[in-house]
């Protein structure tokens, strides 16, 4: 590894010479803002907010695009530097609806917050803004162009992780959007729901579809893992008052901040009414609730009496996908080691 | 195909076109050189240009009868790589394409960075607005950027060329498609040409009228299939270009020139032009001038004589206001400066650029905020969205010259355009959002009391705004009914030789009393 030495906000360090300036300026706590950065995507540096100067040139350059060099001395916070943020902040939120009140996003939202740090304010002027266009076509979430700030994060995540590229900008210049081929709506595009677009977009133009109101600091997050199949993505569960209101991707996680559509919308069935939170017994035709020790004991009479009746190959057991792989063990190991039948199978192998 | 072919198909076909030519009074001989005819090109010197209007665009023999091809034979059988990077390097060619950047120099990042594969791309997007230098090489002489390409594959050991072509050019595309068929066949592209091993292949690539994609990393991300939009230059396109590889991308011109400089040597072309911008310059002269087209000087010729002797000055003998250099990434040239030697460095030094050779006259009755807006107009139009401060600021700009022309505007606008300027050209991703203000920025400088008369006055100075002007009839009206007749609208009453007048609340400013009235000298109908 080759290594160079290099001054951020006068402090010197030495860092891998393939790094690029933010990079190096994250790797010793020096945060640079942006709209546009994802470290699990190429390079795009469309929003500019990254710019820094650097001794010796004469034009801003951007952090994220600038590979470090050996004796560079880089300013991250100059008066220049503060200036051209603030106008490119300005220049989003002229073109952005001021709906920050009951916008789902608030609290969330990195517009918001480096609006917020910079202290720019929305204004009143007399030109365009972009026109009205939402997608609500998908079951799971909306799109909404008018609060979006085309970072383009949704589409690469779209083409590059997810790998199913259903979406792109669509038209040019102040009349571009995200879209689908011909504009023909999310749900009749290749999109696979996955929701995460919806996950990597810093404003509340991508949104997911939630039947619950709540807003972002209400919220308490409760890491878990995705029960859905054996992958183990790593979740965070966002609850208020003890409900299951949303679902996060973890990103420092085996799932890279990816989920699919399971993971990222399916939680309604926590808090539905109908959902079982006890056992059932038949009788009569109809079923009742026991408790579990009950239901155990039932459990166990009929065990042993099919098994000195029949042997234990009258046993045979079937585990689901959803199970996590120490369970699915511990259930194969009941059949294998208490019931001594190799009649165990899984629901993934059909 | 050899040498020997070569230069029997020159000596049975050279002759003949020249006489031909010269039956039809189209050219003269000076010198023993081909030179079409007229005054218009009595100053030119053509390089690039050398064989348009000369040779039939669909016989490569007649390419061949000018010297064609010698030069990549040349290359092919006596000179390494490293000689044709060396010559194109000692040459000095800067690219025509509008930055500058030492072809040779290029060449050469490519030539020694190490690959499997490596791309030539020919860039002939040609997207400013009033320009068509590109599209006269290739509608007229496409041997001359094919024979380029050829020999920059060679140099940087590329054996795949594209020529990125706007589908708007269907002529060219059609005597590309021909020319590339024709070289084909008589073994100059394809395997093993002139029995060198080096084989070479050029595909088209249709460019969809996006201008952007004329910008170079945005050209590859079209050719590569996705959306022309511009990549951040973490790395150089010589080295990571298409599909990752290394890739030369070169203007039309800037190839049309390489032949010519391999068959007369680098020292050749460093004598003509500047010492550091070395060679002629295609321009296409259009606006208010009297001899509009296109115009091949060595570099530093004043910009006086483009626009006066071969230009002929402007119509109408209208007086000469400025000239708008590099598009709508250019600035305007007021009268002060017409003494300006046209080269990169000069232009660069008072706030305009050479861009790719437009040229645009004004005359007196220009309004500069008018072409400001214009330009501006083709930049917001041609954004390709991707990053804040063009697609953005470039719109909002726009805005305060349509309040300015229109006279809507006050002084804090003005300083809202600068503030803007500024930001778009010291924040945007491409070449495209860094030069948007560039009119802008030029019309401030220059023109600055012409702003202040449309915020503050109210009025436009060359009584172009229409918002900001009034027509009415003097009493030198002799009641022809003239402008009565042909008013659009019927602004205006008046009986025959009794003096007319104009409704002001119906005119619509179209002109066509003022155009019509035939009292002389000064006319009856009047602008304020
Ligand atoms: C917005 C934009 C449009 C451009 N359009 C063209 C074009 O139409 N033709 C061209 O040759 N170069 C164009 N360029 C310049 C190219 O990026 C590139 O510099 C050039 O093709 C390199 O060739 P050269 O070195 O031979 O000039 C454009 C640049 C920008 C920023
Ligand atoms: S939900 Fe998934 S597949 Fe659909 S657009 Fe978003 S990232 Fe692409
Ligand atoms: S929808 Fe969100 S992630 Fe996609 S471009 Fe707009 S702001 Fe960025
Ligand atoms: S400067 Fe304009 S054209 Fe260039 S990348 Fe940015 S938005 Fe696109």
């Amino acid at each position: 590894m080759k290594t160079v030495k290099l001054t951020i906000d006068n402090k010197e360090i030495e860092v891998d010479s393939s790094l690029t300036v933010m990079q190096a300026a994250n790797s010793v706590g020096i945060k640079i803002p942006n709209l546009c950065y994802d470290e699990r995507l190429d390079i795009f540096g469309a929003c500019r907010m990254c710019v820094v100067e650097i001794e010796g040139s004469k034009k801003l350059q951007t952090s994220c695009s600038t590979k470090v060099r050996d004796g560079m001395v880089v300013h991250t916070k100059t008066e220049k530097v503060i200036q051209a943020r603030r106008e490119i902040l300005r220049l989003l939120l002229d073109n952005h609806p001021n709906d920050c009140l009951t916008c789902e996003k608030a609290g969330d939202c990195l517009l918001q917050d480096y609006a917020y740090e910079y202290d720019v304010k929305f204004r009143n002027h007399t030109g365009k803004i972009r026109d009205r266009y939402i997608d609500d076509s998908n079951p799971f979430y909306v799109y909404d162009a008018q609060k979006c700030i085309l970072c383009g994060l949704c589409v690469r995540v779209c083409s590059r992780l997810q790998v199913t590229g259903a979406i792109d900008f669509v038209n040019r210049g102040f009349d571009t959007i995200i879209g689908t081929p011909f504009n023909d709506g999310l749900i009749n595009s290749d999109c696979v729901s996955c929701g995460n677009c919806v996950s990597v977009c810093p404003t509340g133009a991508l949104m997911p579809k939630s039947k619950e109101k709540f807003r972002t600091w209400e919220v308490e997050k409760v890491k878990t893992t995705c029960t859905f199949c054996g992958v183990g993505c790593q979740i965070n569960l966002l609850t208020k008052d003890d409900k299951v209101v949303g679902v996060e991707p973890v990103k420092n996680a085996v799932n890279e901040g990816l989920l699919c559509v399971k993971g990222k919308f399916s939680f309604n069935f926590i808090n539905h009414p109908d959902r079982l939170n006890a056992p059932l017994l038949k009788e009569d035709g109809v079923f009742k609730e026991i408790s579990w020790d009950r239901a155990y004991e039932i459990i166990k009479e009929k065990v042993d009496k099919y098994m000195a009746e029949n042997g234990p190959d009258s046993f045979a057991g079937l585990s689901s996908a959803r199970c996590t792989n120490e369970e699915n063990y511990l259930f194969q190991k009941l059949f294998r080691a208490v019931l001594k039948t190799n009649n165990i199978d899984h629901c993934a192998r059909l | 195909m050899d040498k020997n072919r070569l230069i029997s198909i020159k000596e049975e076909k050279r002759a003949k076109i020249i006489e031909n030519l010269l039956q039809n009074d189209l050219i003269e001989l000076v010198e023993d050189k081909v030179v079409l005819k007229g005054d218009y090109y009595k100053n030119q010197l053509r390089i690039a240009l050398r064989n348009c209007d000369i040779i039939n665009p669909f016989d490569i023999e007649e390419y061949i009868a000018f010297d064609g091809y010698l030069a990549l034979h040349n290359v092919l059988t006596n000179l390494s790589q490293r000689e044709v990077v060396d010559i194109m390097k000692n040459s000095l060619l800067r690219g025509r394409g509008g930055a500058g950047f030492p072809t040779g120099k290029k060449w050469e990042e490519a030539f020694t960075f190490d690959a499997d594969q490596k791309y030539i791309i020919c860039n002939a997007d040609e997207g400013d607005p009033g320009a068509f230098m590109d599209r006269s090489i290739l509608e007229k002489d496409p041997h001359s950027v094919l024979e380029g390409m050829a020999i920059g594959g060679y140099a940087i050991g590329a054996n795949k060329g594209f020529i990125y072509v706007r589908a708007e050019y269907p002529q060219a595309v059609k005597t590309l498609k021909h020319a590339i068929e024709e070289a084909k066949t008589l073994g100059l592209l394809g395997k093993d040409i002139f029995k060198s091993g080096f084989d070479f292949d050029i595909e088209l690539r249709l460019g969809s009228g996006a201008f952007v994609c004329g910008e170079g990393t945005a050209l590859i991300e079209s050719i590569e299939g996705h959306r022309g939009m511009p990549r951040p230059k973490l790395q150089r396109t010589a080295h990571v270009g298409l599909w990752g590889k290394p890739t030369i991308i070169n203007n039309v011109e800037t190839f049309a020139n390489v032949a010519p400089i391999i068959l007369n040597g680098a020292e050749w072309f460093r004598s003509i032009g500047t010492e550091k911008s070395p060679g002629t310059k295609v321009f296409s002269l259009v606006g208010k001038i009297e001899n509009a087209g296109l115009v091949e000087v060595p570099m530093g010729t004043k910009l006086r004589d483009i626009v006066f002797d071969i230009g002929g000055g402007c119509q109408n003998n209208k007086e000469y206001k400025a000239v708008q250099t590099g598009g709508p990434s250019g600035g305007c040239i007021p009268k002060e400066y017409l003494d300006v030697a046209v080269d990169f460095e000069s232009l660069a030094s008072i706030g305009s650029i050479m861009g790719s050779g437009g040229m645009v006259v004004m005359d007196e009755n220009t309004c500069m905020m008018d072409i400001a807006k214009y330009f501006l107009e083709f930049s917001v139009d041609e954004s390709c969205g991707k990053c804040i401060p063009c697609r953005e600021g470039t719109r909002r700009m726009y805005e305060i010259l349509e309040l300015i022309t229109e006279g809507k505007a006050q002084m804090s606008d003005l300083e809202e355009l600068e503030n803007l300027a500024h930001v778009v050209s010291d924040t945007s991703l491409c070449g495209l959002g860094q030069t948007a203000p560039n009119p802008v920025i030029t019309t401030l400088k220059y023109y600055k009391d012409e702003y202040i008369a449309h915020i503050v006055d109210k009025k436009c100075p060359a009584k172009s705004c229409k918002p900001l002007i009034t027509y009415t009839i003097s009493d030198k009206c002799i009641g022809c009914t003239l402008c009565k007749k042909n008013c659009p609208v019927d602004a205006i009453q008046g009986e025959l030789k009794v003096k007319h007048s104009i409704d002001i609340e119906k005119c619509i400013k179209c002109g066509s009393c003022y155009e019509v009235c035939p009292v002389k000298p000064v006319k009856a109908v009047e602008i304020y």
